[in-house]
């Protein structure tokens, strides 16, 4: 039943891409072709990545607001090793540490301080984006070796190197939520806390690693966008946790925990770049695009709320 | 009142069809004033349908209900109301941090003017209320911080201040303890005096006499018979069921091994104040006592959900340190806890999940879940227990509440616990279901395994245990043989009574 129903909902998911698709490409010369599909991949990817983080969170059951700070923060390191002449894998694998580490402070804050998710990450965006400003005397970091900047600008057969990272991550995630233990301590957590610690499950730990994840997916889309722009701003990623939401949400993912997955979180994030990407297009002013974000977020909830209402 | 007069509530020809299932088939009932109609069936007979139907939560396909003689339509919970209908689920609807009289009340508050309420008038009334029903219950206590006997009493106080003719109880008594039932039996039979029809849902046919005046039984979703309290409980069970069964317990035919588990002295908190115990193989011990005797508190440090703050446990002669549920599982201790909702099983997640939980680390290699195997187990165990569910990937949320607790009980027996604890394992399940789990645990302790039962259910813990602790404000007041245990006699030592 619930199995039929997520499948259900999957697809309608799809289905609302397609008929964007649909819709954009009648509606504009532009929008259906090879370039600006990769293009909108590639604008997806960074928003992706960091939902791919998000999708764990809100799974188990929690929510994580700090994304954004720690995409600054991560490219921050990252900038910084580059700029100290750190070779490039030390310099991403610092900046993966950083994302994750205060990831998992953000676990810890939760499960050992015992505060309300919404409450720590809260207030973990504020540390981090002050740690990044800090750090940096608030200024940018610019000017990367080319080897560098090919993590953003590399092309394989035309497609972007973004787009094979986030495929990796997806791929990655996709494992780890449907194969591994953690991956189901994952769901059984945001399903029912209490009835999964009382199976002898570590809950503290296991809710510790979903913050970390979701850091270390951060620190990975930092990666992107600091290669793509040549910069590590102290500023960037700002509001980047509501899009990670969205797209999550979107996806038919529940915000109260327990089910949903990655399949449909990337349809999420692609329904949020096409639209983006469309609109722009259309010659649409960015502050309505924001107006019509907002109501396909409140359109693909209406549609899940009566979607399990009708269950009998 | 006339035989011939309009009967307050009458039910006709009532059908209602779910995707795959046919849950009401032309169903009838009828409700006279002032009487307590006991709806009686199997889990899935279509009790809750037919009571869903009723408080308008949801329609039906066919039939006529009619209320004093006119037809409703009921297509709404507020018609249902309006008709004179409430309903007090076995979930209660209150708001726990509101106080009595704010939950009597809510959304029909006393008005002083537009917006202000009137908590004067509210307070009186909600007085006047409770008092009628025999209750003295604070207007002003947070729901909260009452009993779940003082919240069911707010719930009737609700009903009656909708001026409800027809009152729906499902269940109402699984939650309470000897003494609180027989008051809100008290509480209905003023309810009848003053000619208010109420429909009475319960498994524990033992009470039924001793409310209902009538009882009708569905079964599989048809209406089968009608007829008079008092009435033979084999005969009521042997309609329900269809089948003769013969005895509701099994035989003790098990044998007592060696010791398996002492608890010695344990106390955590003001509920559980000291108790010591010895288990052994072979043997189901019963645990009975009112509700706030501390008889889940113990479950719950036994089975490491909550740490001991003093005691000791011996597992085979040797002290065993509890600290987490996952030390217990190790040590081959499994909780089947009270609350399964809550504590037992990830609704979300499907039966082979839920079994497999307890155990996932077995069950993969280098983190990684070997799925064949997972299903290989699940699909053993729902063999063996007779879990009845389309298959071990559906969600334990779609099964039926005896279905459930065999999950949560397959959990355990999957991992092989040597000593099992099961609180209220029979709560809100149906006959059939009930006397498989009886079996089960019977079958488990003949393979050796320690069974600690407890349970509110006084003739189940009559009816299976080798041994009783009786369970008093903390401590263990009392310990019987089965040989020697009778009901007054449990009951006199849960009440805190020198024998």
């Amino acid at each position: 039943m619930a199995a039929l129903r997520a499948s259900g909902r999957r697809l309608g998911t799809v289905v609302g891409l397609v008929g964007l698709c649909l819709l954009l490409s009648a509606l504009t010369p532009y929008f259906l072709t090879v370039s600006n599909l990769l293009n909108v991949l590639e604008q997806t990817a960074i928003n992706a990545v960091i939902a791919a983080g998000m999708t764990f969170v809100i799974i188990s059951g929690g929510i994580d607001l700090s994304v954004g700070s720690l995409v600054a923060l991560a490219g921050v390191v990252l900038a910084l090793c580059l700029q100290a002449q750190a070779p490039l894998v030390v310099a991403i694998a610092a900046a993966c540490a950083a994302g994750a580490a205060f990831g998992m402070l953000n676990g810890l804050a939760i499960t050992w301080g015992r505060l309300p998710p919404f409450i720590a990450t809260l207030g973990m965006m504020s540390i981090a984006r002050g740690c990044a400003l800090l750090f940096t005397g608030g200024r940018p970091v610019s000017g990367f070796d080319v080897d560098f900047r090919h993590v953003a600008t590399g092309r394989f057969l035309r497609v972007p190197a973004p787009v094979f990272i986030t495929l990796a991550v997806y791929l990655l995630g996709r494992f780890v939520l449907a194969e591994t233990r953690f991956g189901r301590y994952v769901y059984a957590m945001g399903g029912n806390e209490e009835a999964t610690r009382l199976s002898g499950v570590n809950v503290r730990l296991h809710k510790t690693m979903v913050y970390a994840v979701s850091g270390l997916a951060s620190a990975i889309a930092a990666v992107v966008l600091t290669a793509r722009l040549n910069s590590a701003q102290p500023i960037a990623g700002i509001m980047y946790e509501l899009d990670a939401i969205a797209a999550t949400v979107i996806g038919g993912t529940s915000l109260m925990g327990g089910e949903g997955g990655l399949g449909g979180t990337i349809v999420g994030a692609l329904i949020m770049g096409v639209l983006r990407n469309g609109l722009n297009l259309l010659g649409v002013s960015s502050f309505v695009q924001q107006i019509v974000i907002g109501l396909v977020i409140v359109f693909a909830v209406v549609i899940d709320t009566s979607l399990k209402s009708r269950r009998p | 009142m006339a035989e011939a007069s309009i009967p307050l509530l009458d039910v006709r020809g009532v059908s209602k069809r779910f995707p795959g299932v046919q849950a009401l088939d032309d169903v009838r009932f009828e409700l006279r004033q002032g009487e307590v109609h006991v709806l009686l069936g199997e889990n899935g007979a279509g009790k809750s349908t037919l009571m869903k139907i009723l408080s308008g939560a949801c329609a039906r396909d066919a039939g006529i209900v009619r209320i004093d003689g006119r037809a409703c339509a009921l297509s709404s919970p507020r018609e249902a109301q309006q008709a004179g209908i409430s309903t007090i689920y076995q979930e209660f609807n209150l708001v726990s941090h509101l106080t009595a009289a704010d939950n009597i009340f809510l959304g029909r508050e006393a008005r002083r003017m537009p917006g202000i309420v009137n908590r004067r008038t509210q307070r009186r009334d909600a007085r006047h209320l409770l008092g009628a029903l025999g209750s003295s219950i604070d207007p002003d206590a947070r729901v909260a911080d009452l009993t779940v006997a003082e919240q069911q009493m707010v719930e009737v106080a609700k009903a009656l201040s909708l001026d409800a003719k027809i009152l729906i109880m499902d269940e109402p008594t699984s939650a309470l303890t000897e003494s609180e039932i027989e008051q809100l039996f008290a509480a209905i039979r003023r309810l009848t005096a003053r000619g208010v029809g109420v429909i009475y849902i319960s498994h524990r046919l033992e009470e039924l006499s001793r409310i209902g005046d009538r009882a009708t039984v569905l079964r599989d979703g048809r209406y089968v018979a009608t007829l008079p309290l008092p009435a033979p409980i084999p005969d009521l069970v042997r309609l329900m069921a269809n089948r003769d069964i013969a005895q509701h317990y099994p035989p003790r035919t098990r044998t007592r091994g060696e010791m398996i588990l002492e608890v010695r002295d344990v106390a955590r908190g003001t509920r559980l104040r000291g108790v010591s115990f010895t288990l052994h193989r072979g043997e189901i011990l019963g645990v009975a006592g009112l509700l706030g005797a501390g008889r889940t508190e113990l479950a719950r440090v036994i089975g490491g959900a909550d740490r001991a703050e003093r005691g000791q446990l011996l597992l085979g002669g040797r002290p065993l340190a509890v600290r987490a549920p996952s030390d217990a599982i190790h040590a081959g201790i499994g909780l089947v806890p009270e609350d399964r909702k809550r504590h037992g099983f990830v609704a979300a997640c499907s039966v082979a999940a839920n079994v497999a939980l307890p155990q996932l680390v077995r069950l993969s290699r280098a983190g990684v879940v070997d799925r064949a195997r997972e299903r290989a187990l699940a699909t053993r165990w729902i063999e063996h227990l007779r879990i009845k569910t389309p298959g071990p990937s559906t969600s334990v949320s779609a099964l039926s509440g005896g279905n459930q607790q065999k999950v949560v009980l397959a959990k355990w027996l999957a991992l092989g616990a040597g000593v099992l604890i099961v609180d209220e394992p029979t709560r809100g399940i149906d006959v059939a279901a009930r006397m498989e789990i009886y079996q089960l645990l019977d079958r488990l302790a003949v393979d050796g395994a320690g069974i600690l039962m407890i349970s509110s259910d006084l003739p189940e813990v009559l009816g299976m245990s080798d041994r009783i602790l009786v369970m008093h404000q903390g401590r263990v007041a009392a310990e019987f043989d089965h040989r020697e245990a009778t009901h007054e006699g449990v009951l006199h030592a849960a009440l805190g009574l020198a024998s």
